[in-house]
């Protein structure tokens, strides 16, 4: 069910940690649903030097975040809190439907870091709507498997 | 004995086993040579025939029943589905009864068809086991009514292995003049089981549970039960359940009871101690663990909660390492809620995103046991690593 690059992400993920000196910090997610991300970041010109994440949750979510930081890394501020859950997606050669909805984590997690660190600084957040909090959001819109309801 | 990959452990026994060689054996000739159909009257049909009906006495026999009270199923899921529509809806026909009580902890086999059943004209109650895993009789004593039509409790829960109290779970239906079917899937050849001791009405089983293969159930039907069949056709199962019968499916079901049965005492006490084992080293080898489900249970069977890592990435990175086992956890479901018998239970969603479903069977061996918990802890501890919050909340 997983692609190839999943299972890569997911078996070594890229930049697991805490920057102990971070400028920006993320933490989405809720224990009671499974998945829990955080983030850290280091910032210079207003583009990402650094990245680091922890994450609680399954391979999804796990390689989601791994590839985010790559995927970030080097990039303005701008561009990275407007990485979208598809690219996430399509930069790990696809997700299962029921799983989409934890690359909205990552990309959650990443937009949250960014305006800590422009917060903390005095600067106006970027403000990029957060999916995850978003009343409407519905996990489950993308998959089409619910045979409950025969 | 078995094909096994090298170094490869398979330790989900709950979810289907692999088919005896013995039992290969003797399906074999009933798909080549004995290929006939049973309800043909020339000689191939018959020697069908009779192997159908020599299979049927021999399930009977093992389960305490009548041979005709047996039905041949495609499915445990089958089973379950023609036990709850079909008797439902007979006895509100009969009868006027349109309750019917299940067990909040039951397979999907049951529970959907019981909410199915809620949406077409039947009111339904649902009875929670208490967190020891077990259905308390008492409980669902609570929850009948004087229409009650149907009761439907689980032999043996297949996430956490409990045994149900079924004789006194059939008696307090029986009292209310309602009837009682157990879904016995989990539970048939491991512990002893005997429709007619237990006093049920309708029970299910299922073959690839037992070292048989996938694709052949059986119902059985307490004589006078009321049931319409969910299949209708050629009339073939006492017109219980038309299509064709799948002779080597019960050739190879009957033959994997005589060896569940025959080998029922010297394998419960075998897997129990290798259970005993697996979750003795979880539990004193790895913080922060617990098992869930304290009732009596079936040998092999162990629910476990790694708290502060998710199932799936366990259940994974077990896999990298050849041990196949499984999780209560939602994102292996492709849900987003954790297993609904966890939550029955009363385990904490987070708890049960968290958990381990261990199953040994016939192939498990001492070695096998070994190989899990030496491979188990450092990827507990990995994932632990990972989790942002794992020292926050379950830290020194």
């Amino acid at each position: 069910m997983y692609s190839e690059k999943v299972m890569e992400h997911f078996n070594n993920p890229h930049n697991v940690g805490v920057i102990e000196d971070a400028d920006g910090v993320g933490e989405v997610g809720n224990p009671v649903c499974g998945d829990v991300m955080k983030i850290t970041i280091k910032v210079d010109d207003d583009r990402l030097t650094d990245i680091k994440f922890q994450t609680l949750g399954c391979g999804a979510a796990i390689a989601t975040s791994s590839i985010i930081t790559e995927m970030a890394r080097g990039k303005t501020l701008e561009d990275a809190a407007r990485i979208t859950k598809q690219e996430v997606a399509d930069e790990l050669g696809g997700l299962p439907p029921a799983k989409m909805h934890c690359s909205v984590l990552a990309t959650d997690g990443l937009k949250v870091a960014i305006d800590d660190y422009l917060t903390q600084h005095g600067r106006e957040p970027l403000g990029e709507p957060l999916i995850s909090s978003d009343p409407n959001f519905d996990p489950h819109a993308e998959t089409h498997d619910d045979a409950c309801d025969l | 004995m078995m094909h096994r990959m090298d170094r490869s452990v398979y330790m989900d026994y709950a979810a289907t086993t692999p088919v005896d060689p013995r039992v290969t054996d003797a399906m074999l000739p009933y798909l080549t040579e004995h290929f006939g159909n049973p309800n043909s009257l020339y000689t191939l049909g018959r020697d069908a025939y009779r192997a159908l009906e020599s299979a049927r006495e021999s399930i009977a026999a093992g389960v305490g029943a009548q041979p005709q009270e047996l039905v041949f199923t495609g499915c445990g899921t089958e089973s379950d589905n023609s036990a709850l529509i079909g008797i439902s809806q007979m006895a509100a026909e009969r009868k006027s009864r349109r309750h019917i009580v299940v067990s909040a902890f039951e397979h999907h086999a049951v529970l959907h068809p019981a909410e199915w059943l809620a949406k077409n004209g039947f009111d339904l109650t649902i009875v929670s086991p208490r967190a020891d895993g077990v259905v308390h009789p008492g409980d669902l004593r609570a929850a009948l009514r004087d229409d009650t039509a149907l009761v439907s409790v689980m032999a043996a829960n297949n996430e956490i292995g409990t045994i149900q109290p079924l004789a006194e779970l059939a008696e307090a239906a029986h009292e209310r003049g309602a009837l009682f079917h157990t879904d016995a899937v989990q539970a048939l050849g491991k512990i002893p089981f005997d429709v007619s001791e237990v006093g049920v009405d309708a029970a299910s089983f299922s073959a690839h549970k037992i070292y048989g293969p996938k694709g052949a159930g059986v119902l059985y039907l307490k004589k006078g039960t009321p049931f319409r069949p969910l299949l209708m056709g050629g009339g073939q199962e006492f017109k219980k359940r038309s299509g064709t019968q799948n002779v080597a499916g019960a050739v190879a079901f009957a033959k994997a009871l005589e060896l569940m049965l025959a080998e029922q005492a010297d394998e419960a006490e075998r897997l129990s101690a290798l259970r005993d084992r697996v979750v003795g080293g979880v539990l004193d080898g790895i913080a922060n663990t617990r098992l869930n489900g304290t009732g009596p249970k079936l040998p092999g069977y162990a629910n476990l909660i790694m708290l502060g890592c998710e199932g799936e990435s366990m259940l994974l990175q077990l896999d990298s390492k050849g041990i196949a086992v499984s999780t209560g956890s939602a994102c292996s479901s492709g849900s987003l809620e954790p297993s609904h018998v966890l939550l029955a239970i009363g385990c904490p969603a987070e708890e049960a995103h968290g958990s381990l479903r261990v199953t040994l069977g016939r192939f498990t061996t001492d070695e096998d046991v070994d190989r899990f918990l030496e491979v188990l802890p450092p990827i507990v501890e990995r994932l632990r690593s990972m989790n942002p919050l794992y020292e926050r909340m379950y830290g020194a």
